[in-house]
């Protein structure tokens, strides 16, 4: 069951995730904007697993606030409201939940993919994190409708999500700063896409990691 | 009074942008920068934002310029921390800053309207620097 304990292990290794990835995402940034994916989400994401020991107790929802309300206090790029929208709204969507089934789980990721194209305004095939998380949310959806274990489901997600990541280097930015670069923009990656493909792995090898516990 | 909030990435450029408007203000305008982050980098951040609106405020409304992408992301969302009544009269330009803030900073000491001092602002962008 996916249960509270498991939303605060990852973030703690999403934190982990941030950091080793640092150099990579602010790289990516660096070609096509303004140089400061990785130090934004590193910082967000320590802010977040520092906060986690105190409000480990509290439900999924609360959780998922604090996890917002930190992340957005701590954040400067366009992440900050990005992220932090989508971890509000994910934490609306779980209200008074101590555990999630999978039909809580999809919508709670609904949700967030629906925040973050209200605050940016954005679709599929902009250029940004939305690239990677709806194909991903898709096909996490299509597999557990087809009865697929929750494991399953989530291997398919990432795989799209890189997918998704792939496919930012054939598009023209069209959001935020990369939008400047117009059709020089093409052949790279979108930062955002990265950083949410790589949240995606995180949650999926957290969950990989506790299943072979459990054999 | 109309109060107006200059949000920039840079608390250099929110100074600035403040610093050249007052000269163009009625004394008792207020003008308040939103400019970096709380650590004093270059970002926006909405919590900033959102007490700046807040001191900015007298019941008339508060018209806010903001600078580049992430910087209107954060005002959108300090605006949703705000109370609905002050949320109701806090609107976003949809002007240059530097341009925009003179030309708001210059109707707002004149009149009460929110409408008009978004119009004044918005009114820039049909300008050319050089006929």
């Amino acid at each position: 069951m996916f249960n509270k304990d498991i939303i605060v292990e990852i973030f703690k290794e999403i934190a982990k995730t941030m950091d080793e990835n640092k150099a990579l995402l602010t790289e990516l940034d660096a070609a096509i904007g303004d140089a400061d994916h990785g130090i934004n989400m590193t910082k967000g994401f320590t802010a977040v697993k520092n906060k986690l020991e105190s409000i480990a107790e509290e439900d999924c929802s609360a959780i998922l606030k604090t996890v917002a309300m930190t992340f957005i206090s701590t954040t400067g790029g366009a992440s900050g409201p990005l992220f932090g929208t989508a971890f509000l709204k994910a934490s609306s969507s779980v209200v008074g939940k101590d555990a999630l089934s999978n039909d809580d789980l999809l919508l709670l990721f609904e949700s967030a993919i629906k925040g973050i194209q209200m605050r940016g305004k954005a679709q599929k095939g902009e250029k940004t994190m939305l690239d990677s998380l709806i194909p991903a949310y898709d096909a996490m959806k299509k597999s557990l409708d087809i009865g697929d274990s929750l494991i399953d489901a989530l291997n398919k997600a990432e795989i799209a999500a890189l997918e998704g990541v792939e496919f930012t280097k054939t598009i023209i930015a069209t959001k935020g700063r990369a939008s400047y670069l117009s059709e020089r923009s093409i052949g790279h990656q979108d930062p955002g896409a990265t950083s949410c493909y790589l949240i995606l792995k995180t949650i999926n090898n957290v969950l990989k990691n506790r299943e072979s516990l459990v054999e | 009074m109309i109060g107006i909030v200059i949000v920039s990435h840079s608390s250099k450029i929110a100074d600035g942008v403040v610093e050249l408007c007052s000269q163009m203000a009625h004394k008792n305008l207020k003008i308040i920068p939103a400019g970096g982050t709380k650590d004093g980098a270059i970002g926006t951040d909405s919590i900033k934002i959102s007490e700046a609106i807040i001191k900015a405020d007298e019941g008339d409304g508060v018209l806010i310029l903001v600078d580049l992408g992430s910087a209107i992301l954060n005002t959108e969302m300090a605006l949703d921390f705000l109370h609905d009544t002050i949320k109701k009269r806090a609107i976003i330009a949809d002007a240059p800053i530097v341009e925009g803030s003179i030309a708001a900073t210059v109707q707002a000491s004149i009149s009460n309207s929110i409408e008009e001092v978004k119009l004044a602002a918005e009114e820039v962008n049909g300008f050319k620097k050089i006929n």
